[in-house]
């Protein structure tokens, strides 16, 4: 009896404040993404047509800044709830605890054990809370905010910068830099984090757990068998047990998970038409 | 005894000495009456003496005299003296002149020989006494002809107080001021003898003889004139050249005009008629002239015959095919410049599209160009240049260069709006940049517009650009190069000027610098500058924003916006912030150049082998997760 009513309860694996701080960084990253993309390939024909249909450089520049304001806000509420946190829990718990982000042996192992189930050496590892490709993935996004932010604060306001000491030619330096790593995070989002999230074929076409915090049971053990088993061996699975999401919010999940993902791909297309064909 | 002696002397009846007749004419008594007249017949020995004709017997002039008759009965009176019989030429001439015919008329004012050479008394004209003299002559002349005499009061001639404008004129004053006798006097214009109307195409002062007649005295008088007159047409056709007296007024030479109205009245007895037309090469045209719009016109002060040279009164009527009116007999700068222009040298080879004076000009109806009616009125100039140059019309047809729609871009330049929207005629029109008559294409070195001559062509307004472009980069002066350097027009374009401020402006002197400077324009692109501009920002700093547009200088001159005293002020007119660090920004930088900016090219590298290094881990990551997760669903849905 007590399992059929599990069967109906879904797990919490996303705390609302994540949710929306990924839903954040989803508006503000694709906003960023096509608007510097389309100052790094101006001289491409599709990135100018679709400046021109935003309304030009000038609001293009604005839609740019007001991401970047963005994303620093995203950042800073990010950075105060790990603060929080780590005066709840302690820093080293945040650091080295069972679900921190941290990577740690146990990461290297399992991505030992994953190469080895994908050429069919062996089973597949029984992951966590968090993957070694999503703990890559979440500081690919902490270490990418960082030196984007910095080079782009830096490209944003270059006389005070420059003021402070910093020589001219550093605005250069910084200009490939932020552009670069821009390059880097756009292209690493839209292809290997849509694939290892969304486009994977347990989870294709979308996995709108992020939107909607949580997932069935059946799929947590599933996907998490590690995290599952310590939980019922914690008997903490009751605590995390939710109901399931309710219908209007699994359809707005989709569309705008769908609609995410759409552009983000597009963007790749885009890019990979321009470096390949016409980008000098 | 005396009878036997005079029967003697009568055999020899031609050796009647002066002597002889003296005998009885010395007597200052001697007289007869006739027709209740009484006429001395004194002749005094010394004036004879003195006289030119002193070795002449007095028979030798009076030849019918009958030594048979002494003393001379009435009624075979001595016939009156034929000059003729030794002077005969100038009889001749003297009968056929307005003097001579007079006389012939009978008209009792007519002068004749003794009328100005006297009888007994003639006196050489060199004598000073001589009435014939030539510091005499004004006033033998004048005797007839001046205001008051009987002579003017039945000659109705329209020059007025000949006498007295003559004696202030510049020959009347060298003359009677300064005594000079080489200064021409009455008969040295209109000759002693033949005297003839001005209309007699044989009078000294008919309009095609005038020139010959001055020219007697002012030799070679058109090598000064060439200005005003096309030199060649002296020799070959000088009926088409101006007399003179067009100019230098006969009689007070001093002032102007010449009054030759008279024949336009002739003239204008046909060509008054609306529907008078010829016919020249199957067309019908049209003779007709307006003379009211004549008389307002800039030639209403010309009469017909001072253009159309080429009439013939040996033709019916005298202006048949009196030709093409050729303007340069006054005009001859303006026209020797036609030939040598374009226009002119398709009328040479006779191409119906060739414009002529007339097509600018206007025929009868010729205004001055400060006119604001003449076609050639600055504000009109667009409008009658396009009349051909306009895109489908016959120059714009036969044009084969890549200036297309020249006359609608000129319309929506900057100088077309000053002209048209404006109204402003200071402005640049077609002639300030072409020449009115010496427009040639820019291929030609002596064209206006060639690429060696612009720079001098536009500085005839914009001389303060001109002075600061003289000592750029550009200008020839300052770099010696065999390459091309921009002109005015390189960056302007020729018709379809805009205001710089323009953003098609702004955007499209990029591509302009970059046809000479292809890299720096490259790495410009690299850099915000550039990607912006691509992007359409306007305001982003362009080529010309940082290095000046017109005085441009290397960065290493002090002068140069970009030198180090420069360079901030220059980049404050964008970044009001900018200090000398910021400066330091590498406006042409590119991370291609490991040599000039090794930081860009390491930065570069290194975040290239990031990307790499991180898409290859992910990539190979993806590729070996895909077949194993396809397999996985597989056994699952086989599982189920």
């Amino acid at each position: 009896m007590s399992t059929e009513i599990k069967k109906e309860k879904y797990v919490q694996r996303f705390p609302p404040i994540l949710r929306f701080t990924h839903l954040l960084i989803i508006v503000s990253f694709i906003s960023l993404a096509i608007t510097g993309m389309i100052i790094k390939f101006a001289d491409v024909g599709i990135f100018q047509t679709l400046s021109s249909l935003l309304g030009g450089y000038q609001v293009t520049g604005f839609i740019h800044r007001l991401g970047a304001t963005v994303t620093f806000a995203y950042f800073g509420i990010h950075i105060y709830f790990l603060f929080k946190k780590s005066k709840i829990k302690s820093f080293r718990y945040l650091l080295s605890g069972e679900n921190s982000m941290m990577f740690n042996k146990r990461d290297l192992k399992e991505f030992i054990a994953t190469i080895k189930w994908f050429i069919g050496k062996g089973p597949r590892p029984e992951y966590g809370r968090w993957t070694y490709w999503e703990k890559f993935d979440y500081f690919a996004v902490f270490w990418g905010v960082a030196v984007i932010g910095i080079s782009g604060l830096i490209l944003w306001f270059p006389e005070f910068f420059t003021s402070l000491g910093i020589p001219g030619w550093f605005i250069n330096v910084a200009t490939i830099i932020h552009s670069d790593e821009a390059l880097l995070a756009v292209g690493f989002i839209f292809t290997v984090h849509f694939f290892n999230t969304h486009f994977r074929p347990d989870k294709f076409p979308i996995d709108t757990t992020i939107f909607t915090g949580s997932m069935s049971i059946e799929e947590f053990k599933e996907d998490r068998p590690r995290q599952y088993y310590e939980m019922i061996a914690n008997s903490e699975l009751e605590k995390h047990l939710v109901e399931p999401p309710q219908e209007w919010l699994i359809k707005a999940s989709k569309i705008f998970g769908y609609t995410a993902l759409i552009i983000g791909f597009s963007i790749i297309i885009m890019i990979i038409y321009a470096m390949i064909f016409l980008y000098k | 005894m005396i009878i036997a002696l005079l029967l003697l002397t009568s055999s020899f009846i031609f050796s009647q000495s002066s002597e002889d007749c003296l005998d009885c004419h010395s007597d200052k008594d001697l007289s007869i009456k006739k027709k209740s007249k009484i006429i001395s017949l004194y002749v005094d020995k010394s004036i004879l003496e003195k006289s030119i004709h002193p070795i002449l017997e007095c028979i030798d002039c009076h030849i019918d005299f009958d030594p048979e008759n002494i003393p001379h009965k009435e009624g075979l009176n001595i016939a009156k003296v034929e000059c003729s019989n030794c002077h005969k030429e100038i009889v001749d001439q003297y009968e056929k002149s307005l003097h001579g015919q007079a006389l012939i008329k009978g008209k009792y004012l007519a002068p004749n020989c003794v009328t100005c050479h006297s009888k007994h008394n003639i006196l050489s004209s060199k004598n000073p006494k001589s009435k014939t003299y030539k510091m005499n002559i004004p006033q033998l002349c004048g005797d007839c002809h001046k205001d008051g005499t009987k002579v003017s009061e039945l000659k109705n001639i329209d020059q007025k107080s000949i006498l007295e404008n003559y004696s202030e004129s510049i020959h009347g004053d060298g003359l009677f001021k300064r005594g000079l006798i080489v200064t021409a006097v009455c008969n040295d214009c209109h000759s002693s003898h033949n005297i003839l109307p001005h209309q007699d195409p044989n009078s000294s002062i008919n309009r095609n003889n005038i020139a010959n007649t001055c020219s007697n005295c002012h030799a070679q008088i058109e090598a000064v004139h060439v200005k005003v007159i096309e030199g060649k047409l002296w020799e070959t056709e000088p009926n088409k050249i101006p007399a003179c007296i067009d100019c230098h007024q006969p009689h007070s030479v001093r002032r102007v005009i010449y009054d030759e109205k008279y024949t336009d009245n002739y003239c204008m007895s046909c060509h008054i008629k609306n529907d008078l037309t010829k016919v020249e090469n199957g067309k019908q045209i049209s003779l007709f002239v307006n003379y009211d719009k004549f008389k307002n016109s800039a030639h209403k002060e010309s009469s017909c015959i001072k253009c159309h040279t080429n009439i013939n009164v040996a033709n019916n009527p005298v202006c048949l095919e009196s030709g093409k009116v050729d303007c340069s007999a006054c005009h001859a700068e303006q026209v020797s410049d036609f030939q040598i222009s374009y226009h002119g040298q398709l009328f040479a080879k006779k191409n119906e599209d060739a414009p002529y004076c007339t097509d600018c000009h206007e025929k009868h109806e010729t205004k001055v160009k400060s006119d604001p009616q003449s076609m050639t009125f600055r504000k009109n100039i667009p409008e009658l240049c396009a009349k051909c140059h306009r895109e489908g019309e016959k120059a714009a047809k036969r044009y084969k260069g890549d200036q297309k729609k020249i006359v609608e871009s000129y319309e929506m330049s900057i100088h077309g709006k000053g002209l048209m929207e404006s109204g402003l005629t200071v402005t640049a029109i077609c002639t300030d940049c072409h020449t009115s008559h010496k427009e040639l294409p820019s291929s030609d070195p002596r064209s206006s517009i060639n690429e060696a001559n612009i720079v001098k062509t536009c500085s005839q307004c914009h001389y303060g650009i001109y002075e600061l472009f003289q000592e750029s980069v550009h200008s020839k002066s300052i770099t010696k190069t065999n390459k091309k350097l921009p002109t005015c027009f390189d960056c302007h374009k020729s018709h379809s000027i805009e205001r710089v401020e323009r953003s098609d402006f702004r955007q499209g002197i990029i591509d302009q610098c970059g046809k000479c400077h292809e890299e720096v324009t490259k790495t410009y692109f690299d850099t915000f500058h550039g990607k912006v501009s691509k992007l359409g920002e306007v305001g982003a700093a362009k080529c010309y924003d940082c290095h000046g547009s017109h005085n441009i200088l290397p960065p290493d001159n002090p002068k140069s916006t970009l030198s180090r005293a420069n360079v901030v002020e220059t980049c404050k007119t964008c970044h009001p912030n900018s200090n000398h660090k910021f400066v330091g920004y590498l406006t042409h930088a590119t991370h291609h150049d490991s040599e000039k900016y090794p930081f860009l090219f390491y930065t570069f590298w290194a975040m290239t082998i990031l990307l790499v290094s991180t898409f290859t881990f992910f990539g190979l990551h993806t590729l070996l997760w895909i077949p194993r997760a396809l397999k996985e669903k597989k056994l699952k849905k086989n599982n189920h």
